[in-house]
């Protein structure tokens, strides 16, 4: 249900100022997100001020310059730094993205980096992604058949068909688009949330999946589909420029049709 | 790795309020609004029901100012969320799903509400109603 506040061991308090080296002419400053799960405090917003004369131009380059060269203890996950692995999805100047592709110059005044939103952390910025990943599983994100498959060729497709397909195989399953969903805020524990449901879509229309009827039958349910209420967040938020509300919309209309 | 007492990261406090998730939120709003709005309907019809003498009380009720303020809104409410009702019926039919278009939806379903409501009121006022 509904929580609007955070829990009493969540609420985030003020944290230590790191100042900027002697003789930084351009400082900026990062206020980030903190929480330590070994030294029993609250979590707390440290500010980094840094000499953005000498740092990268993406929020990324001064994540890693900090934990270079101010405080090696601030954790986040990165990897591909080139938006495809998603690794580095989190909620930056209050929208969910990915700190390698946003630039920190397009932010205004300081850049504030917290967690993917309403998630149980791990520390700092990495937040325990579990349930989502457990959710992605659940709606079985692979070709399943009832046909034997052709003993001397691949399962073909049209290109009308492979074409339905585009704006979906992009997902990088980030999860930007779904911690941004206020829906999945307050019933996450049973809605399946933008992400999923894209997925669950693409296989869904992908023409040589042969259970579209049981993908449908899952998904037939008034929490794990219905919690959408067309907020949007998740499409405006995307890194990739994917539409999820509009997945999950086909997949509701497909639910109408076949009644 | 302990798992119990982590933190919850923040959300409300932080996401950035949106144009569509604004819109979205006071549609709720004004589904709660529409809600009491028809129980003061009912008032007014079993006002009516019940013999002159309580229907002017409920005329004189609605009728002065602190009860033209909850009329107003209430109308307001009213429009904002049939016009916004369109929108989700567009929506229904997966169509106006890109961004611009959802943005400009919404601006279309706030004028329209803030249109119809202006309207009525001027013809309400203008020809006595209310009275």
């Amino acid at each position: 249900m509904a929580e609007f506040k955070l829990p009493k061991n969540s609420r985030v308090g003020q944290g230590t100022t790191w100042p900027a080296p002697e003789g930084a002419s351009n400082v900026r400053n990062f206020r980030i997100y903190r929480w330590n799960p070994d030294d029993g405090l609250n979590p707390q917003v440290d500010t980094f001020e840094l000499d953005m004369d000498d740092c990268g131009p993406m929020v990324l380059d001064a994540l890693i310059k900090i934990k270079n060269e101010v405080d090696p203890t601030l954790t986040f996950r990165r990897s591909c730094r080139e938006g495809i692995c998603g690794s580095c999805a989190m909620n930056i100047d209050g929208t969910n993205t990915l700190a390698c592709t946003k630039a920190w110059d397009e932010v205004n005044g300081d850049v504030r980096v917290y967690p993917l939103p309403h998630m149980p952390m791990v520390k700092d910025l990495v937040p325990d992604l579990t349930h989502f990943y457990a959710q992605y599983a659940s709606i079985k994100p692979w070709i399943r058949t009832e046909t034997a498959t052709p003993p001397d060729r691949e399962r073909l497709q049209s290109k009308e068909d492979r074409a339905k397909l585009d704006g979906l195989y992009e997902c990088i399953l980030c999860a930007c688009c779904t911690t941004s969903c206020p829906s999945y805020w307050w019933n996450g524990d049973r809605y399946l949330g933008p992400a999923v449901l894209l997925q669950a879509y693409r296989w869904i229309v992908d023409s040589r999946d042969e259970t579209t009827g049981e993908r449908l039958d899952d998904l037939e349910d008034p929490f794990k589909l219905y919690r959408c209420h067309t907020i949007m967040n998740c499409t405006k938020t995307c890194p990739k420029g994917l539409n999820p509300a509009k997945a999950i919309a086909e997949i509701k209309k497909l639910m109408v049709e076949r009644h | 790795m302990p798992t119990d007492n982590r933190p919850l990261s923040p959300h409300l406090q932080i996401y950035r309020p949106q144009w569509t998730s604004g819109l979205s939120i006071c549609h709720r709003l004004a589904g709660v609004v529409n809600t009491i709005g028809s129980l003061l309907v009912i008032y007014w019809l079993v006002s009516l029901a019940s013999g002159p003498a309580a229907f002017e009380r409920a005329q004189a009720i609605l009728g002065s100012w602190p009860g033209l303020f909850v009329l107003f809104f209430f109308s307001l409410a009213l429009f904002y969320h049939l016009c916004n009702g369109v929108r989700h019926l567009f929506w229904d039919a997966g169509k106006g799903f890109e961004l611009d278009t959802a943005w400009r939806s919404g601006q279309a379903a706030v004028a329209g509400a803030v249109g119809l409501t202006v309207i009525v009121w001027i013809v309400a006022l203008t020809t006595g109603g209310g009275g």
